[in-house]
């Protein structure tokens, strides 16, 4: 690791501000930030660690309507008793993450901004149609995630929060890399008010997409049954030294038919 | 056996200190003045140096050197070197090209090591190595063995026409054509053996320190065998004489064969060390690990195996093409050879046996021994030929195997190795009953109801432990003896100091070891300490690999305890007035047999010490050294089965039991051994499910980190089966065989015999991993 400034923010507008020294970057869990310091890949100038503001921690449900601070642990998210009841669906995906020094550590506001192609979180939050909440605006999931490790926050914009409305019914499956453990396929489904939403990450040479063929098999009977047919094309899917293109796109259908099982167990 | 004695299932003396950290290794290790290197590696699989720059890299702060190969080669300090010679068939000398510690104008693989940067922290000495400016010319690379024998291949070494290091063979290849042309039946198959990455939990490191006012060099590293790596580094890298060179191998976290070989960094610390006046300390780190630690297997083979009427075999024929990476390491020239070829009959009367092999450079990491080191090439070869042959003859793979088995002993194979005693139907009838063998059928089915795919696989292996006699492999070409020393230290109260030559770096031997002296003398095990790792405490020794402690160095303590054992007794008759020949010691006591006069151990030992009643013309002291050359190898065997379970949606390999019956002969320890057994299935099952080292085609490795590389996890395994019916081994006095390598030698076959038995296929390649699985399920639709 190369020497960095380390600044714990007083509170996001104190974020924000720091966030204007040099080449300075927003810490939060740092599961992927440190790492990449470590090894040198990463070498900012200083850190704005936001992972203490209290604002930005915890899960709060109001009615259908669930909102999880920006530095909420996946620990933290996969244990509230308030998200298991109101979207169990995204609390066992937390729970999937990493291992559990990763689960401490790891915020979803920090998986959701640094878009990883194979990062659980963007799956759920554009299959639940979610909203990102930053200290500027809010975006909504469809035009939050722009491809590979690109997203839609501008220059010093920080993310504080993500909501959504809880869904009837939603489920994740994810088919781990062996070595990784990250999704070489995750699929999440979820059954909303204005339909059924399916996304997928691990697989796409973009980073994660609404799978369109998934949508429309489950928007008249969301059952495995309507699944029976499904078949995934390859294009646009990664190939690489632990699957293939077309293994991606076979798993992408088999999570599918075992999330859809799952959200209706 | 008494509880602590031989047989016992006594708990590891040394992993109290393991599991609270409290073992000191290398980087454990803090000398006053002592400084931090970094090597600067090459980028590229094969470049030439055009100029390396390091006048930047001198002026960063903290650098106290920045050392480059030109200074090594002119302080006369030598090229690494292969220490076992092989002629191919045409008579001609294995072709070894110049392994520079650090390379002066060519780099041929991807951590190839060109620069030493020293500084005061560890930190700044990387800092300095990214300032190090080297230019290179970036030359065609190969990575594949198959394809660098090629015409046109990019040539790596000067040396080696074709990137050939040799052409040898073994065994009667007229015959063994002549058998398969009168076969009534030929099974062929090519057999690829993948290579491993070996991942012991400490990564290597080492300490030089040059003492200037002794003119004495001190090296801690990280070595399965401190006396070879001085008498290496002494007789041919000019580090410094035996007597002005110490090396200790501290606690060592796991070796798995990596850690035998002499690499570039200890030699160029050690010199660094001098050079800059400092201590310098090095250590890698994990990537630093998988780029530059050897590799182990890698072959390609054409395998041809010939049968007659009754399914007897009457001939193998194998063509092995063995990838030894960019350099010759240490022992890469015997693995492929005389660890590999000897083994080819397995447990079967084979009548011919004919074995080719050709070594091949490439733009890759070094390979040498790894777990095994031959042996599970050799068991991968024969086994996945006898399961692929029954199913071809129609008969089941444990019927045609013991149809073949060698039931007579000694035994003399086509291929060198006279097997001196086993019971291959008796492991076999273990491994079936613990199995449940004759209950797959029905598990089959009821796994068949769930949509999953189950298969059952076999593989009976033998392996040949502690490479013997000396004079044996010394006219195969070995540069060394395979003999172990011991020195068995009597305290005058009667505690005990073992000196052993091995080397323990996981297993256990201050535990067996001490058990051996407490079964003699009936002193308690902590009365007994066993000393090991340092060449200024044990005089010489061979270390460890190839299961060999065991059957040599626990073999040379015995030598050692047995004259410890005849001169307490002869003092204890003179004290006690009695004959020599009626003395028994036992329980701590030195009795005269029949009689209630006796003296306590610690007395006797006492009496030696204070020599003021000796037997006349005996000198004090009770102390003595023994070294013991083997009369042959020890072959333990033995058979695994594993069941598994398929998802074909996903091409998920589930291992749902794997059973292992083993003969190692007489043994010490059992849970010791029980353990190296989980271990070496567990890197068994590793090679053949999950490890895959890939190279792309510029030689970049892209599985140079555990993002990418997967290493086996407690939950990939199964709760094993385990279970021993031995055969004392005639050879040595303790009738032991070794246990080390067996659970890495069996185990592959039998899980891709199990894979390929429920896929309907008659193979799949290593690692089996659901993207494979299930790729060789949608291409037999």
């Amino acid at each position: 690791m190369y020497s960095v400034n380390y600044h714990r923010a007083a509170s996001v507008s104190d974020a924000a501000k720091l966030l204007k020294n040099g080449d300075a970057k927003l810490l939060s869990g740092g599961m992927t930030l440190i790492p990449a310091m470590k090894t040198r890949l990463a070498a900012p100038s200083d850190l704005v660690d936001v992972s203490r503001l209290k604002d930005l921690q915890g899960v709060k449900v109001s009615g259908k309507t669930v909102t999880i601070g920006a530095v909420t642990t996946h620990y933290d998210a996969s244990t509230d008793e308030k998200l298991k009841k109101a979207c169990p669906a995204l609390a066992h995906m937390a729970s999937l993450i990493g291992d559990p020094a990763v689960r401490y550590k790891g915020t979803i506001g920090g998986s959701i901004a640094n878009n990883d192609p194979a990062a659980d979180y963007p799956a759920a939050l554009l299959a639940l149609d979610a909203t990102i909440v930053t200290n500027k605006r809010e975006i909504a999931a469809d035009k939050f995630f722009k491809g590979l490790f690109e997203t839609a926050l501008k220059e010093g914009e920080i993310i504080t929060a993500v909501s959504f409305t809880a869904p009837a019914k939603a489920a994740y499956q994810k088919f781990r890399n062996p070595a990784s453990r990250y999704a070489i396929v995750g699929v999440f489904v979820a059954k909303g008010k204005d339909g059924v939403r399916a996304a997928v990450t691990g697989a796409g040479e973009d980073g994660v997409f609404r799978s369109k063929e998934i949508e429309a098999a489950l928007a008249k009977n969301f059952d495995v049954a309507a699944l029976g047919g499904l078949k995934v094309s390859a294009k646009g899917l990664m190939s690489d030294i632990h699957a293939s293109a077309d293994y991606r796109a076979n798993l992408i259908a088999v999570m599918a038919k075992r999330a859809v099982a799952a959200a209706n167990a | 056996m008494g509880i602590e004695g031989v047989g016992a299932r006594v708990a590891r003396k040394e992993d109290k200190r393991f599991i609270t950290g409290g073992g000191r290794y290398v980087d454990d290790m803090v000398v006053p003045g002592m400084k931090h290197a970094v090597f600067v590696r090459s980028p590229h699989a094969h470049a030439q140096i055009k100029k390396i720059d390091v006048k930047k890299a001198q002026a960063m702060p903290g650098v106290v050197g920045v050392l480059t190969g030109k200074e090594i080669k002119a302080d006369g300090i030598g090229n690494l070197i292969c220490g076992w010679m092989i002629h191919s068939k045409d008579g001609t000398p294995m072709k070894m090209g110049a392994w520079s510690p650090l390379a002066v104008d060519k780099v041929r693989y991807v951590g190839d090591a060109v620069v030493i940067v020293v500084a005061d922290t560890k930190g700044q000495a990387r800092d300095a190595a990214e300032a190090v400016e080297i230019t290179y010319k970036e030359l065609k690379a190969v990575v594949d063995a198959t394809k660098a024998i090629q015409a046109g291949a990019p040539q790596i070494h000067a040396e080696a026409d074709n990137n050939l290091i040799f052409d040898w063979e073994l065994g009667d290849a007229k015959a063994t054509d002549a058998a398969i042309k009168s076969a009534a039946h030929v099974t062929r198959m090519k057999i690829v053996n993948n290579r491993l990455v070996p991942n012991a939990m400490e990564p290597r490191a080492a300490l030089g320190h040059y003492d200037k006012a002794e003119d004495h060099y001190t090296c801690w590293t990280t070595s399965q065998n401190p006396h070879v790596a001085r008498l290496v580094m002494s007789a041919f890298y000019n580090v410094a004489p035996e007597n002005k060179l110490r090396v200790i191998a501290p606690d060592v976290g796991g070796g798995f064969g990596s850690k035998i070989y002499i690499y570039p960094e200890e030699i160029v610390c050690l010199w660094a060390s001098k050079k800059t006046g400092v201590p310098v300390k090095w250590v890698a780190d994990r990537t630093e690990s998988f780029l530059s630690d050897a590799h182990g297997r890698d072959h390609v083979s054409t395998v041809e195996m010939a049968f007659d009427k009754d399914n007897r075999i009457t001939g193998l024929k194998v063509d092995t093409i063995a990838n030894l990476g960019a350099y010759m390491s240490l022992f890469s020239s015997c693995v492929p050879t005389y660890l590999y070829a000897t083994l080819l009959s397995g447990q079967y009367n084979i009548p011919a046996i004919h074995a080719n092999v050709r070594t091949v450079y490439t733009n890759t990491a070094p390979v040498d021994a790894y777990r095994g080191a031959g042996r599970p090439e050799a068991t991968y070869v024969l086994e996945r030929m006898m399961e692929t042959a029954a199913r071809e003859l129609g008969v089941s793979p444990a019927e045609l195997r013991r149809r073949n088995f060698i039931t007579s002993f000694p035994h003399q194979t086509p291929v060198i190795m006279a097997y001196d005693a086993g019971d291959y139907n008796a492991s076999l009838d273990a491994a079936m009953k613990a199995a449940d063998y004759a209950g797959f059928t029905r598990r089959r089915a009821d796994a068949a109801k769930q949509g999953k795919l189950r298969g059952i696989g076999m593989s009976c292996y033998i392996e040949a432990c502690g490479l013997a006699p000396s004079s044996a492999v010394g006219s195969l070409g070995a540069g060394v003896g395979l003999w172990e020393s011991a020195e068995v230290r009597v305290n005058a109260v009667g505690t005990i100091e073992v000196l052993t030559g091995s080397h323990s770096h996981g297993q256990g031997h201050e535990t067996t070891f001490a058990q051996l002296v407490t079964q003699r003398f009936g002193v308690p095990i902590d009365s007994v300490s066993i000393v090991h790792g340092d060449t200024d405490k044990v005089q010489m020794g061979m270390g460890t690999y190839g299961s060999r402690s065991g059957a040599v160095g626990m073999s040379a303590i015995v030598k050692a305890l047995d004259k410890v054992e005849a001169k307490a007794k002869k003092i204890a008759a003179h004290l006690l007035e009695a004959d020599e020949g009626d003395i028994v010691i036992e329980n701590g006591e030195v009795k005269v047999a029949g009689t209630d006069k006796s003296l306590p151990w610690f007395q006797v030992a006492l009496a030696s010490y204070t020599a003021h009643n000796l037997p006349a013309g005996m000198e004090p002291g009770l102390k003595e050294t023994a070294f013991y050359d083997p009369s042959n190898f020890t072959f333990p065997a033995g058979c695994y089965i594993c069941e598994v379970e398929i998802d074909p949606e996903t091409g998920t390999t589930e291992i749902v039991q794997f059973v292992a019956a083993d003969d190692f002969g007489n043994i010490i320890n059992p849970m010791i051994v029980e353990g190296q057994v989980h271990g070496g299935i567990a890197q068994g099952v590793g090679q053949a499910l999950l490890e895959g080292t890939h190279y792309d085609a510029s030689g970049q490795l892209l599985t140079a980190s555990y993002m990418d590389y997967t290493m086996p996890r407690a939950g990939d395994l199964p709760s094993f089966k385990v279970s021993t019916s031995n055969t004392p081994c005639p050879g040595n006095p303790l009738g032991v065989k070794g246990c080390g390598e067996a659970g890495a030698i069996g185990s592959p076959p039998a899980v891709i015999n199990a894979i390929t038995d429920a896929l309907g296929v008659v193979d799949i390649a290593m690692p089996a991993s659901p993207a494979t699985v299930w790729a060789t399920i949608r291409a037999k639709k």
